[in-house]
């Protein structure tokens, strides 16, 4: 925080600034100078120029120990309005007080560039520890499924005449499995990559939302199969203005995700509907929900859920709340009383209640 | 048609291999080439029942290839981009490509794309009567049927369906439909189209939301089957 004030405190300010604060505690010290006498004096002039030393830059500091140093021999030190000092104790103290307000100028500017190094580095190793996890969940999300293809071809390759026909089968699933996963990876790390880029600008046109949401499903036919999924959209939900194409990637991962992490049994919702001007869409299950801790993280880029052992880059809910933030809506996820998850997205949206031009 | 001839434009060996190998096996005849001059060259001199091109030739653009090849060529080109990236595709099908396919696709899609394109008629004057499975669409007397059973449309929706029906199989985009059938000044108005494709397919699909005739092709268009 400091130091984020700081770089904006442009070094003019803080020459100034330190001129002030000498000023005005020195005026303060000389009207109760008949009190205090003129050695307490001097220890308060060396405070503010301590205190000033933790938040300026040395020369400023420097400067306002010397104007400190100046204004203490001129206005406290008898004979008073002159530069000129009578006794050698003053003499002393008059140049003790200059080389300790410098010495503590000077220190404390070296404490704060250590503490700066101190605190890049620190941030340098955050960055590290983020690039590892990434590294480490990539390689092996991408590399597990590259070994599958490899493993699975050579093994046609070379035991072709030994493989019985359902070995083959098997290792041809495999492979189509293992690339379908690769894909899906890479398509994460692409959006991902057009998102931090900042490239993804939402070309919002009107949707039907019931087109939107059966568009997805149907597309996830094969993922969904012997899997419920109930629909559920608001009778006479209008047009809202929407990109196609982003909505339809956000429902994809978030109901891909739920079938992924819940058991067989387990059921898929999805609700649509209107809460004044914005859009509600609701993916929920009824299996296991999230560890409480995990809330929190779910969106967070590379998070995994710590007790699964299903891939994943740890991408995907992030690319999720990427694309709803693009539209300037929020998502949430919460755990349901009697069991499951539930995805909450709101988007503010311009609607179009057109639904019947049945006589054109 | 016996065994249809099938021009690959595809700077990549591997996708022309397998392309070729797919194809062969499902018994088209196969030419290819991984240059765009040398593609239009081999267009011209023998011209294929279908092009599969891709849009990004080391040589050429592949719009501009497109642009090219749609001076004189009215069979099926397919288009086969490694990017889903909406404004490219609906360009292309702007240009005048049939569809589209982003790599990775499957093979079964492929084929399935190859088929509809290969069947859907090139001059359709001939009969106004068509039939899709269990659609009949009566362009003369302006009547639609489903399962024998007379459907109920008003003009639009007509105008729309036999538009969609006429282009069966090729993608046609929401700026293309809307022109068509609204006029030049509708072309940003979106909903028009929303709403009659969702009232259509309430008359004429089985299950709307499960819609086998009017295909949705997200963010692009919308394609007959």
């Amino acid at each position: 925080m400091i130091t984020g004030n700081l770089n904006k405190t442009s070094k003019l300010n803080q020459y100034l600034g330190s001129i002030a604060y000498v000023i005005v505690v020195a005026a303060i010290c000389y009207f109760f100078s008949d009190i205090i006498g003129y050695k307490v004096a001097a220890l308060v002039l060396m405070v503010t120029v301590s205190l000033i030393a933790m938040f300026f830059d040395i020369l400023p500091v420097l400067l306002a120990a010397l104007l400190s140093a100046l204004i203490w021999n001129f206005f406290f030190i008898p004979p008073k309005y002159t530069f000129h000092i009578d006794n050698a104790e003053d003499v002393l103290l008059f140049f003790m007080y200059f080389i300790i307000a410098s010495v503590n100028a000077t220190l404390t500017f070296k404490i704060r560039a250590v503490e700066k190094v101190a605190k890049k580095k620190e941030e340098k190793e955050k960055t590290l520890k983020l690039y590892n996890t990434l590294l480490n969940s990539l390689s092996h999300e991408l590399r597990t499924p590259i070994s599958t293809i490899v493993a699975a071809t050579d093994n046609l390759q070379a035991n072709n005449n030994k493989l019985s026909e359902q070995d083959k089968a098997d290792l041809l699933t495999e492979i189509s499995k293992a690339s379908l996963r690769l894909n899906t990876q890479v398509e994460n790390l692409l959006n991902m990559s057009r998102l931090e880029s900042g490239v993804i600008q939402p070309k919002k046109d009107w949707c039907d939302i019931n087109e939107l949401i059966y568009d997805v499903v149907n597309r996830l036919k094969e993922n969904l199969e012997n899997r419920t999924v109930t629909i559920s959209i608001e009778n006479d939900i209008p047009l809202c203005k929407l990109d196609f194409g982003l909505i339809e990637q956000v429902l994809f991962n978030l109901i891909l995700n739920a079938n992924l992490y819940i058991e067989k049994k387990c059921v898929i919702g999805i609700k649509a509907k209107m809460v004044d001007n914005r859009l509600l869409l609701i993916v929920e299950d009824d299996g296991k929900g999230f560890e409480p801790e995990e809330i929190d993280n779910v969106f967070e880029k590379f998070y995994r859920s710590k007790n699964t052992s299903i891939g994943g880059t740890g991408l995907g809910l992030s690319i999720v709340k990427g694309f709803i933030e693009a539209h300037n809506g929020t998502i949430r996820l919460e755990n349901i009383k009697s069991g499951g998850a539930r995805f909450t997205i709101e988007i503010p949206v311009e609607t179009n209640y057109i639904n019947n031009l049945k006589n054109e | 048609m016996n065994n249809p001839e099938i021009l690959i434009i595809d700077d990549e060996p591997q996708i022309r291999k397998l392309l070729q190998i797919t194809l062969q096996s499902n018994d088209y005849k196969v030419t290819e080439t991984s240059v765009a001059k040398e593609g239009l060259i081999m267009a011209a001199n023998h011209p294929p029942d279908i092009i599969l091109l891709d849009l990004g030739l080391p040589d050429e653009n592949g719009h501009a290839v497109l642009k090219k090849l749609r001076e004189w060529y009215s069979k099926p080109i397919i288009i086969l981009s490694v990017q889903n990236n909406e404004e490219d595709i609906i360009k292309a099908l702007d240009n005048g490509a049939n569809d589209y396919l982003v790599k990775p696709f499957r093979t079964g899609e492929l084929l399935a794309r190859i088929r509809t394109a290969l069947r859907s008629p090139v001059n359709d004057d001939e009969s106004p009567v068509n039939i899709y499975n269990d659609l009949e669409i009566d362009l003369a007397a302006r009547q639609v049927k489903k399962k024998n059973e007379p459907i109920k449309l008003t003009a639009t929706e007509f105008t729309l369906l036999s538009l969609l029906a006429k282009n069966q199989g090729k993608v046609l985009t929401h700026q293309y439909l809307l022109k068509q059938v609204w006029g030049p000044s509708y072309i940003n108005e979106s909903q028009y189209l929303r709403v009659f494709i969702a009232q259509l397919r309430k008359k004429i699909e089985d299950d709307p939301n499960k819609p086998l005739h009017i295909i949705t092709q997200s963010g692009v268009g919308y394609r007959f089957l």
